[in-house]
């Protein structure tokens, strides 16, 4: 069996979920990949490098079209017949092109897998991750988005792969690309940090939720938000975690403000070590924090500060 | 200008869903049933498109057992014209929902569909995706912002690192995100006015799509329990906790 893993890259460099995807593939056969986008030549040479990879497909587009879900999607069905399973990272890019792809090949997708049993039966948290569904596909082909947290990524060095030049289909036209607006941030990627310090609406505006930068400074981490957060303004989306949100699993959670409903949690109650400053003792992310303090965050926010500034 | 808007019946988002004892699933009967909190998002954008006077008539339409017509009037009661009711008691994935969702914009003709990008139960965020695929037409997915204007739609749509903007020539398929809008509560003579809107139930075999699922529930479980732990008094005992029992600072 040969399984094909589309890659999601920024500006060349793959991204840690898409490596976790590759895990996830190795599971089930030989690994080829692709890798689309203006600077897909230099995404080739990091995926080339990637352990077990043993194709790179390469689309270098500087269109726009490989933007769109429609002549991506068009592509991944096109090449779906050298393979018997599609895989990609939950990311929004995948989850807006395969379930498109399954269905021009007449396939169920199965998204956000977080366990492999054989090559039809998978894992996959429903109800925002109340329950764990294990699932078996009748269909011939599998289309798959892998939930990244629960993959150890492979390597990004060591491999040698061969790289190869396919063109992309025109797809059904209809849809311009017209711009992307991205988010520029120093700080950790909020998927693979290894910590998260995270605020929601006990932050009480833009300005109070910069408070949160100083700590996330002093212990290298991303920063993530409640879904209260991001629709007050505070932030912006792509900072929500949640059931909607991204879904991080880092070695430490800090819930700042956060009362912790089930949406929340769902994106992550993963983390090895979750910790909560909430001003109410019955708010439910204390029961799934390893650490919590009863407490105005305002005040507990400096002191960590200052705890955190002495020698360890 | 026409819009159709698919709507699912799913537990109310409140609640906490119980996976059954023998593991077949999770617990539906007597549990609070309400419309999927995205697909009401969906509704009210078309809602919004028709006062402005974009959008001249709203169908929704829901797939599934026959209570899903309390869904329906829902959906009326915020304001589509009339529904259409596909009853079946067979599960319903991405795949077939797709696919009856495309014979009736086959017979519908809609300029747009407009569906939430996700069910809060199967989580599978894939139907809109798919009725795009099997119909050929655009799509514009989790979208936080829709305009109308010369036979096209221009939609942004929440990608991992920001925003993303793309047009599409109608008919085309969107799908909503949380952030497009906040829905209305339907008030209570729109509640009553809906009661009197047509519903028109027909099945999928009178579409002629097979509902078979591809995918079976092998077992359901509830996920691993994440213990409380412990409650401290200071900055100070966290900072140490973290580093000398925890070690993950
Ligand atoms: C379909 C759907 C999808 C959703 N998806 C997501 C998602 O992906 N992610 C997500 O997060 N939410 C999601 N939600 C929303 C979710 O249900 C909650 O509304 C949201 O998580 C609440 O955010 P919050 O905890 O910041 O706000 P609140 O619930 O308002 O909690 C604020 C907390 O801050 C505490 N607080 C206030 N002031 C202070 C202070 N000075 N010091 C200390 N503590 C203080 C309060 O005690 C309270 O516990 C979704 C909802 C729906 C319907």
């Amino acid at each position: 069996m040969t399984v094909l893993v589309y890659l999601d890259h920024e500006g060349g460099a793959i991204r840690q979920a898409s490596r976790s995807a590759i895990a996830a593939a190795s599971q089930l056969g030989d690994v080829d990949v692709l890798v689309t986008g203006p600077d897909a030549a230099d995404a080739a040479k990091s995926a080339a490098a990637i352990p077990g990879v043993k194709k790179v497909l390469q689309v270098t587009d500087t269109t726009g079209s490989s933007e769109l879900a429609e002549p991506v999607a068009a592509l991944l069905a096109d090449l779906a017949s050298g393979y018997s399973h599609i895989l990609a990272a939950s990311s929004a890019t995948a989850k807006n092109v395969l379930p498109r792809t399954a269905a021009l090949l007449d396939v169920q997708p199965i998204p956000d897998i977080v366990a492999i049993n054989d090559a039809d039966t998978f894992v996959r948290p429903i109800y925002a991750g109340s329950a764990l569904a294990t699932v078996k596909s009748a269909d011939a082909k599998k289309i798959i988005t892998v939930r990244a947290s629960s993959f150890d990524p492979v390597a990004s060095e060591g491999g040698n792969a061969v790289i190869e030049d396919v063109a992309l289909p025109a797809g059904p036209g209809g849809s311009t690309f017209v711009a992307t607006e991205l988010s520029k941030s120093e700080r950790p990627e909020l998927e693979s940090a290894r910590v998260v310090v995270s605020g929601g609406n006990g932050m009480l505006n833009e300005e109070n939720f910069k408070l949160l930068e100083p700590l996330a400074d002093r212990l290298g981490a991303a920063i993530g938000a409640s879904r209260a957060a991001v629709d007050k303004g505070f932030v912006s989306n792509e900072y929500q975690v949640g059931q909607t949100g991204k879904i991080v699993a880092p070695e430490l959670y800090i819930a700042m403000g956060i009362s912790g409903q089930i949406q929340h949690l769902a994106g992550m109650k993963d983390s090895k070590v979750i910790v909560a400053v909430n001003k109410d003792p019955e708010a439910p992310i204390f029961q799934v924090a390893d650490y919590g303090i009863v407490g105005d965050l305002f005040t507990i926010l400096p002191q960590l500060e200052a705890e955190l500034d002495k020698a360890g | 200008m026409k819009v159709l808007v698919p709507v699912k019946r799913v537990i109310d988002y409140n609640i906490k869903p119980r996976v059954k004892a023998d593991g077949s699933g999770v617990e539906t009967a007597g549990v609070k049933m309400s419309m999927n909190p995205f697909d009401e998002i969906a509704v009210e954008e078309a809602v919004r498109l028709k006062e402005k006077g974009v959008v001249s008539e709203i169908v929704a339409v829901s797939i599934g057992e026959p209570k899903a017509q309390d869904t329906l009037r829902t959906a009326m009661a915020m304001g589509a014209d009339r529904s259409i009711l596909v009853e079946t008691d067979v599960v319903t994935e991405p795949l077939s929902v797709a696919k009856v969702l495309k014979a009736l914009v086959e017979k519908e003709k809609p300029d747009l569909i407009i569906l939430g990008k996700q069910a809060i139960d199967d989580d599978m965020n894939a139907t809109g995706q798919m009725l795009a695929g099997l119909l050929g037409r655009p799509q514009a997915t989790f979208a936080s912002r829709v305009e109308v204007a010369d036979g096209a739609v221009t939609v942004t749509r929440e990608i991992d690192g920001g925003s993303q903007t793309v047009k599409l020539a109608l008919p085309a398929i969107i799908t909503a995100d949380l952030r497009l809008n906040e829905p209305r509560y339907a008030s209570l003579p729109n509640i009553m006015k809906a009661r009197k809107k047509p519903m028109e139930k027909i099945t999928p075999a009178d579409l002629g799509v097979d509902m078979t699922p591809r995918l079976s529930v092998v077992s359901v479980a509830e996920p691993p329990e994440r213990k409380a732990g412990i409650k401290l008094d200071s900055a100070a005992e966290l900072v140490s906790r973290l580093r000398n029992e925890a070690k993950v600072i």
